[in-house]
């Protein structure tokens, strides 16, 4: 009796956070659970979401765990800031400091900044490039469900088995066995393996997707400017990652084989993960980064109703940056001993990406020069994000200089650096992208009143929260420090940086605000193009049909459905008579693929080893299954798509 | 001019800024090199900046704008070398000035024949510094004479820490098994702070120590007086140091031989390579 209860107290994390992360969790389940068994949802969740391939099913689900896990990762802000606002503070103590920002970091890069750029690409790519679906749909929902099940283990360590605390990075010898017992590092472990494997899979799947399943005439010169930014992607996706997964392989060997490549004792070698880590580590800073300038680029097209100025150029500077994120990983470590010539080297290809990045400012600031700027969300947001990006791109080019870095590394001023590109860039972007798309995704636009309360309150507390930031780094506050002492001239500049971001708190409520009401008072889209907008996806109704295109169009243009309009269309030819659409079929065995990794993760978490064999077994099982599945795909009738194109005004 | 307002505003006094009140030539060089990159980046910030604030007012949609609307424009080759051209030259002058400086931090800021040596060993969570010149050791405190280059060789028998005193310059991590090199000078007399800068785990916040400069005679005084006063450290007391704990300030007469070397060496590490 005694073993159970001791062994459930330290399953059971216990405090005054974690038993009220817990009843907040018991209670949301059941809220959950009640609305879905009261209203008979279970049968249309399964058949229509959970079980679905269609792209912008599975993008939607992307959007909302982003925004799910932007408010989990925001609420880890808060009670960071909170902490620093005062020196000497009580509030939460280094135990709980070191977990949440460890929480904080590994949900924003990896459960935040990812899911959302998934989410736009998925929504978009298919439909700008004119195809009916991704390469692999059936392998685009298990990249799904590896990421969502990811992302569960990883917040559950919060309420069972307590959280990572070794920092986002993870580096050994403190994430190691002898530094961080116990089973939380474990959890930030497995739980980016498995969300891992799901990342490389859609790298793959979208590089494919846009090199074949372009519709014909559509060369790669004609393809919009997001499809382009998230075919560079890829690109970074594919060969970034699995250095990601061998670093966090080989410190899993490290943690629950027993193994010493990066241990402290036994001759382990910490610097070759620092090396791996970053390998991926700066690729990913552009993974996340080159969707969100797509959207700008599709965004400021739009609403300056005029051509993106410089394409090729826009193009060009894409792939430089893709490829030139791999020869500067070593500056996020110019003072761990490098030579002067190593660290000469990648601190001038670091400043080299300023260039191609300063070009895409120049370019989108050109599309609005001679335009008609309509100043709607989505392209505030763009017009936010310039100022933001150019000073947060500048003190990166400061970062760079390897000798000022010494006085910078580690700081806060490295800290409002990353957060000013990561927020000023990726959100600001993703924000952009979600008011832009909304309308294709749900058939209604976001109304705008508490829409501009969230932008003006969320942009006014980002400088207000960040700008501190950098003086206080020059004063020698270091980052993940829990707490200071009163004398050092902090002080003040905390308490500010903590009000700004509990101003941004209050802006992401009301971007909440406005999404709830616009659902409750619909503003609907009956045209499919909103915004008169350029680009295929709005030649279709909204939300698009699932088989996307009646009939796949021929492309004799970049902005293809902008110069149609111009030519007086208001929908696209039909003219050709319509065939059966070949589709695939919806499966279950993503999801419970999904279920099984979890399983088996959370079995190694904890060093019960069968558990961890039954969930892998589970997964090759499914697998089987699937490889003997032979019924994957159908036919939509002719008779259903002139029903469907019928409902929407058209034939 | 309105963030330095609101600095003071604050009550943050210039002195608090370490970064940017060097005390030595290493933290000298590298303030010139912020500064430099500061005026360089502003050259692109704030032209960009008010470009935007223009076209934004000028090319808005609304009824009567009489300014030139050019929807097919999207193509300039001389525009276009213009802005490949500016950040091309910034990065030219900035990466020309850094890689000068990069080579130049890796050797003393002076010429020296005989440098004095601090090794440096960051613990859970304590800094030790050994005097092999003077065989004395500190914990948590250092003191160094001014006015000639110091060569710290630092080490770390505990996670990666970073070893930062930013008045004296910029910082490098201790790492295990490996041992790295940093110049550092004071050219003042003063109590300058130090800090570990990269996460150890719970006691991190608390990792602070002073550095105590003072002119050689008062250091060979305080040589002196460790050696007099101090307590030695033994194997015994080494390693009760290393088991995870906060500690004061200490001052030990003398240590044992070779402890430095041998926990870099004791799980293979290498002593040749000092990084720079």
């Amino acid at each position: 009796m005694g073993g159970v209860k001791q062994f459930l107290s330290h399953f059971f994390v216990t405090g005054p956070f974690e038993i009220g992360g817990d009843v907040s969790i018991g209670l949301v389940s059941l809220a959950i659970l009640f609305v879905l068994t009261r209203y008979k949802l279970w049968g249309w969740l399964w058949r229509n979401w959970l079980t679905s391939v269609d792209h912008k099913k599975i993008g939607i689900m992307y959007m909302l765990a982003a925004l799910l896990m932007l408010f989990r990762g925001g609420v880890d802000a808060l009670m960071i800031r909170t902490q620093l606002a005062l020196p000497n503070s009580q509030f939460l103590g280094a135990e709980h400091y070191d977990q949440i920002f460890t929480t904080h970091g590994t949900i924003m890069i990896l459960f935040m900044a990812m899911p959302f750029i998934f989410a736009m690409m998925n929504i978009v790519v298919p439909l700008q490039l004119g195809a009916r679906d991704v390469a692999f749909p059936y392998l685009n929902a298990i990249s799904f469900w590896l990421f969502f099940f990811g992302a569960m283990l990883l917040n559950i360590s919060f309420v069972i088995g307590g959280s990572p605390d070794a920092g986002w990075v993870n580096y050994p010898p403190l994430a190691e066995l002898q530094f961080s017992p116990g089973p939380g590092d474990n959890f930030y472990l497995l739980s980016i393996l498995i969300s891992g494997i799901g990342s490389v899979a859609t790298g793959i799947n979208f590089l494919v997707t846009i090199l074949k399943m372009r519709a014909p005439g559509m060369s790669l010169m004609k393809m919009p400017m997001f499809s382009w930014a998230v075919f560079a992607t890829c690109i970074d996706i594919i060969f970034a990652f699995p250095a990601l997964t061998i670093a966090l392989g080989l410190e899993f060997a490290d943690r629950i084989l027993g193994a010493h490549f990066f241990t402290l004792n036994g001759g382990g070698n910490p610097m070759m993960y620092v090396n791996l880590f970053w390998m991926w580590g700066h690729p990913e800073v552009y993974i996340v980064i080159l969707p969100a300038f797509g959207i700008y680029s599709e965004v400021v097209a739009t609403f300056s109703r005029k051509r993106l100025f410089g394409y090729t150029a826009m193009v060009t500077s894409l792939l430089l940056i893709a490829i030139a994120s791999y020869f500067v990983w070593l500056h996020h470590f110019f003072t761990m001993g490098a030579g002067a010539d190593v660290n000469t080297f990648f601190a001038i290809a670091s400043m080299f990406i300023a260039i191609p990045t300063g070009v895409k400012i120049f370019n989108w600031l050109f599309t609005m020069f001679r335009g008609r700027i309509r100043m709607t969300i989505p392209m505030m947001w763009v017009i936010a994000f310039i100022p933001n990006f150019v000073i947060g791109g500048s003190t990166g080019v400061m970062l760079a200089a390897a000798p000022a870095d010494y006085q910078y590394h580690n700081s806060y001023f490295l800290v409002a650096h990353f957060h000013q590109v990561l927020i000023g860039g990726v959100v600001y972007g993703m924000l952009a992208g979600m008011y832009y798309w909304w309308p294709k995704m749900f058939g209604f636009i976001l109304e705008e009143r508490f829409a501009k309360w969230g932008f003006w309150l969320f942009n006014i507390g980002f400088y207000v929260c960040f700008m501190p930031q950098y003086p206080l780094g020059l004063m020698g506050m270091t980052r993940r420090m829990y707490t200071y002492p009163a004398g050092l001239g902090w002080s003040s500049l905390n308490m500010i940086s903590t009000v700004g971001a509990f101003v941004m708190g209050i802006g992401f409520i009301f971007i909440v605000l406005n999404i709830v009401s616009s659902i409750r008072h619909p503003v609907k889209d009956t045209t499919g193009d909103p915004w008169d907008a350029r680009t295929l996806e709005w030649s279709l109704p909204s939300p698009a049909p699932h088989y996307n295109f009646a009939r796949i169009p021929v492309i004799d243009s970049r902005d293809q459905w902008w110069e149609m309009k111009q030519k007086g269309m208001t929908k696209p030819d039909d003219s050709t008579p319509l065939a059966p659409i070949h589709m695939p079929k919806n499966s279950g065995k993503p999801f419970i693929m999904g279920v099984l990794f979890f399983i088996a993760g959370f079995g190694f978490v904890f060093n019960w080893y069968v558990l961890a064999g039954l969930g892998l077994l589970g997964v090759v099982i499914t697998l089987f299954a699937r490889s003997f599945d032979y019924d994957t795909d159908y036919y939509i009738p002719v008779d259903e798509v002139k029903h469907s194109e019928a409902a929407f005004g058209r034939s | 001019m309105g963030g330095a307002a609101i600095l003071l505003l604050t009550g943050c006094s210039p002195q608090q800024f370490t970064v940017l009140n060097p005390v030595g030539p290493v933290g000298r060089s590298e303030l010139q090199l912020i500064i430099l990159s500061t005026i360089l980046v502003l050259v692109v910030i704030v032209p960009v900046i008010a470009l935007l604030a223009y076209i934004v007012v000028r090319y808005r949609d609304k009824p009567g704008n009489t300014a030139p609307y050019q929807p097919q424009w999207s193509e300039s080759k001389k525009l276009e070398f213009v802005w490949w051209s500016i950040p091309i030259i910034i990065v030219a002058i900035l990466g020309t000035v850094t890689a000068e400086k990069t080579f130049a931090l890796t050797r003393p800021p002076e010429p020296t024949n005989n440098p004095m040596v601090v090794q440096v060993q960051s613990l859970d969570w304590k800094w030790l510094f050994q005097y092999p010149g003077q065989k004395v050791a500190t914990l948590n405190y250092l003191e160094i004479p001014t006015g000639q280059p110091i060569e710290f060789i630092l080490t770390s028998n505990a996670p990666m820490n970073s070893f930062w005193v930013p008045q004296l310059g910029g910082m490098e991590y201790t790492m295990p098994g490996t041992q790295m090199r940093l110049w550092l000078q004071a050219d003042q007399a003063g109590t300058y702070q130090g800090r570990g800068a990269n996460f150890t785990g719970r006691g991190f916040a608390h990792m602070t120590f002073n550095v105590v400069a003072t002119s050689q005679d008062k250091f060979n005084q305080w040589v002196q007086k460790v050696k007099a006063t101090g307590t030695p450290l033994t194997e015994a007391g080494y390693q009760a140091l290393v088991k995870p704990s906060l500690a004061g300030v200490i001052s030990y007469s003398s240590y044992p031989m070779g402890l430095f070397e041998n926990v870099v060496t004791k799980d293979g590490g290498g002593m040749g390579n000092m990084g720079k």
